[in-house]
């Protein structure tokens, strides 16, 4: 690990995304106009796809290598270098990278894939494409920076983009509201990002060990930072704490997931992009990646753990009560993101991206079937409207099926081991309380997802007849894509198959070196298989068989009815889930509202003091300026204007002398004649000063004529009519 | 006959041609007629060439002064050519040679 193997091949998996993205969003509407729709998606795949097949050449390469040093490094540019912080654009692979990359640039090349049927007859297409590939580079930026801070430009962009690709069909409020708020609720978890980065920064210096913000340092400085403390706080929890507020922000955990069910705005692909397989994962990753920091601190693990588990929790009681295909398959995400976060929190780092990554595949699968769904309703997404799709779809059946299995997690499918992984490691790191909380929210998971399942693809179609006679399997280039992702739920769980069901859990061997350096919540000891490792197991598929059998009674054979639930307690608790616990109207009323008087008071402060202040200025400004104006106008102008009826006198004056009269000068030089035979005989050098005082005297002497004379009009001076009356 | 020749020296031409240049100048001095100061110029001019001749015979010895006053004669001549042909301009614009009233070209 100390000496990183350098290649120079990395770049190209950022850069192929970025090169497709500015080809795209440049010449975009250009290319599309010449070359038809066709142009964009080659453009876009094509780099995606580059992108995938150099994130596998890396991958094959760690693997190539004993696990201690796995790691490679890509330097690209030399980046900030200030004092002892040294920061390059720079791109690292480990496994855990590795693993992701892989996610990204696979899962995400099949949504490239999706998208060209899906956007297929959306006018915006070129832009569509363009933002796929930056979101792509940004997230890959994300993951492969090497350091904190470029870590954070990805995470930027990321952030960015989605904003865009939210917001993608703008001329709807609605949308560029989601796109909005999106942008605004993540804003307030990257302040809390920058604040750690920062904290981290200082307190590592404070220390006196130096500081950094290369990951592969940070590992082995990180401990330096035990017994600092910041604002009388534990320097780790605090930048544990403010790097967790980030994480909450992009991986959507309470109190900041709002942002996730509204961002349902967006064009189905980019959900099952952003909100299903990369950049909510990228908090969970970011956690992942700063292990050893977490791990300082156990107070900041506790609360990252109970966050996790209560949101799991929250979204997945939301999602009971939803009727949006969308909306139900959002909350989960978040439900499942909540899973992970817990996973982080109870030191399960491997567990954790276990589950991100088979999230990542059957969450991509759903979100693509519910858009091959919408797709073939004609844009309908009430789940109410739908019903009896089985034999028109057939694909996205049993796509969408699998995927469901494996989110509830039934064995032996992707989200039962990656699901149970993190509740026994929940249970065995003794919170039991935690664990019970994901017990049920898994049971619920089960519930609604079998809800969905049923109301969409069983029973009557409850569709007007117009859509109806339209229903049809989407084209192949969506379904082959739903197939691939289905395949990966089907079987990726089996890379983490625990020793207790007589797997050796090749995922949590393969990010091992990444999680050796950080006390790393201690799972190795728990290799031993326990009883009640078993017991849990079997308890948590039978909670997910009963929600399912509910699901079963209630939305196929009908035999039980709904009301039966939502109306325990008088409907009271129905009504809140059905109205998401009324977070988003609180927020509104508290921090929109809060916002809007700030603003408002600040407006008020700009227009009362800062203008009165400005125009004071300017009012003073204007008042000096008049002032130097008078002053130029009367003295300085006066002196140069006298100066000049000075010499202008002075010449009147003399011009006199000039008689014209013939004798007059004659007698004047016999004068002169005379006179010069009694100046004494000088040489030039003394003739000199005698001119000089000759010449003065003159001048004197036509002043003083001048001043003789009747005052002179000054206003008169220039004009014909002043000269002339001057004479 | 001989002495009363010898007698008169370069001092007693240069008396002669100081009362002729005075004379010349008192005339150009007073005179309000613009042919009197040509009269008064001619005086001076010959003022001049007696010194010429008188320094030639008495001093120097050679020709060179003789020459000088038979170009002073011949300049003269020239002067007064222009000099009338000047009056006959100032008379045609002004009806009057008198020159205390021609004062045009005053400052």
């Amino acid at each position: 690990m100390d000496h990183p193997l350098l290649v120079s091949y990395l770049r190209w998996i950022v850069l192929f995304p970025l090169l497709g993205a500015v080809i795209n969003g440049v010449f975009g509407a250009k290319i599309q106009e010449r070359f038809g729709k066709n142009g964009i998606s080659v453009v876009a795949c094509t780099a995606v796809g580059l992108a995938f097949i150099f994130a596998l050449r890396a991958f094959f390469q760690l693997t190539s290598l004993v696990p201690e040093e796995r790691y490679l490094l890509d330097t690209l540019l030399r980046w900030i270098h200030i004092g002892a912080l040294q920061v390059d654009i720079a791109f690292a692979v480990d496994p855990l990278s590795g693993l992701m990359i892989l996610i990204v640039t696979g899962i995400g090349g099949l949504i490239h894939l999706y998208s060209i049927g899906y956007m297929h007859d959306d006018e915006a297409y070129w832009r569509f494409f363009a933002y796929l590939n930056l979101f792509t580079a940004a997230m890959l930026t994300l993951v492969l920076a090497d350091n904190l801070v470029l870590m954070f430009v990805g995470w930027e962009g990321v952030g960015l983009c989605s904003y865009g690709l939210i917001g993608f069909w703008y001329k709807e409020q609605a949308n560029t509201t989601a796109g909005n708020k999106a942008f605004i609720v993540n804003r307030i978890g990257d302040a809390g990002f920058t604040l750690g980065i920062f904290i981290i920064f200082w307190s590592l210096f404070e220390a006196g060990h130096g500081t950094t913000a290369v990951f592969r340092d940070l590992g082995h400085l990180i401990h330096h930072l035990e017994g600092q403390m910041v604002w009388g706080v534990p320097a780790a929890t605090l930048a544990a704490l403010c790097l967790f507020v980030g994480a909450t922000g992009k991986s959507a955990q309470i109190p900041l997931y709002v942002w996730l069910p509204d961002a349902m705005a967006g064009p189905t692909p980019v959900s099952a992009l952003i909100h299903a397989a990369t950049m909510v994962t990228a908090g969970v990753y970011m956690m992942a990646r700063m292990h050893f920091l977490f791990s300082l601190s156990p107070v900041a693990l506790g609360v990252v753990a109970t966050v996790g588990a209560l949101t799991a929790l929250v979204a997945a009681t939301i999602g009971l009560a939803q009727f949006d295909i969308k909306k139900v398959l959002a909350y989960s995400t978040v439900s499942q993101l909540g899973y992970m976060v817990l996973g982080v929190g109870v030191g399960a780092y491997g567990a954790a991206v276990f589950h991100l990554m088979t999230h990542a595949f059957f969450k991509a699968c759903l979100f693509l079937g519910s858009g091959s769904v919408i797709h073939a309703m004609g844009d309908e997404q009430d789940m109410r409207k739908m019903g009896g799709l089985r034999e028109k779809m057939p694909l996205t059946f049993w796509t969408f099926l699998i995927s469901t299995i494996a989110i509830a997690g039934i064995p032996p499918l992707a989200g039962f081991f990656s699901k149970d992984e993190i509740l026994w490691l929940t249970f065995s790191g003794g919170h039991p309380f935690l664990w019970l909380i994901g017990f049920a929210a898994a049971g619920m998971t089960a519930f609604y997802m079998f809800r969905q399942v049923f109301m969409v693809f069983f029973g009557e179609n409850r569709a007007d007849e117009h859509t109806k006679e339209h229903l049809h399997e989407s084209p192949p280039v969506m379904t082959y894509p739903l197939i691939v992702l289905a395949v990966g739920a089907l079987f990726a769980g089996f890379l983490g198959v625990p020793p207790a069901l007589g797997g050796s859990n090749i995922l949590e061997h393969w990010l091992e070196p990444v999680f050796a350096g950080g006390h790393g919540g201690g799972h190795a000891a728990h290799h031993h298989v326990e009883v009640i490792e078993y017991v849990l197991m079997v308890a948590s598929v039978g909670i997910a068989a009963v929600g399912i059998f509910l699901a079963y009674l209630i939305y196929y054979r009908q035999s039980l009815s709904a009301e039966t639930f939502t109306a325990v307690g008088g409907g009271v608790p129905y009504q809140a889930v059905f109205n998401k616990y009324y977070v988003d109207e609180f927020y509104h009323a508290t921090a929109v509202r809060g916002s809007l008087v700030v603003s408002w008071l600040c407006s008020a402060f700009d227009r009362n003091v800062i203008d009165f202040i400005v125009n004071g200025v300017a009012k003073v400004t204007g008042l000096v300026g008049w002032a130097v104006g008078r002053f130029d106008h009367y003295i300085i102008d006066g002196l140069v204007n006298g100066l000049a009826d000075v010499t202008f006198g002075i010449g009147n004056r003399l011009r006199q002398i000039q008689t014209g009269n013939l004798s007059i000068y004659l007698y004047v030089i016999v004068g002169a004649i005379a006179v010069s035979q009694f100046l004494p005989r000088v040489g030039a050098d003394t003739l000199l000063p005698v001119v000089m005082v000759f010449l003065s005297l003159v001048i004197v002497v036509g002043i003083a004529l001048w001043l003789s004379t009747r005052r002179i009009q000054w206003r008169l001076m220039f004009t014909k009519e002043g000269v002339s009356e001057l004479r | 006959m001989d002495g009363l020749l010898l007698d008169i020296g370069l001092r007693h031409f240069l008396f002669v041609s100081l009362i002729v240049f005075v004379l010349g100048l008192y005339c150009v001095l007073t005179r309000k007629n613009a042919i009197g100061i040509l009269l008064g110029v001619e005086l001076i001019l010959n003022s001049a060439n007696i010194n010429y001749i008188a320094f030639s015979h008495f001093s120097s010895g050679n020709y060179d002064g003789q020459v000088f006053a038979i170009f002073v004669i011949m300049l003269a001549a020239a002067e007064a050519v222009i000099g009338l042909a000047i009056v006959l301009g100032i008379y045609q614009n002004f009806s009057s040679i008198d020159i205390e009233a021609v004062d045009s070209l005053q400052g």
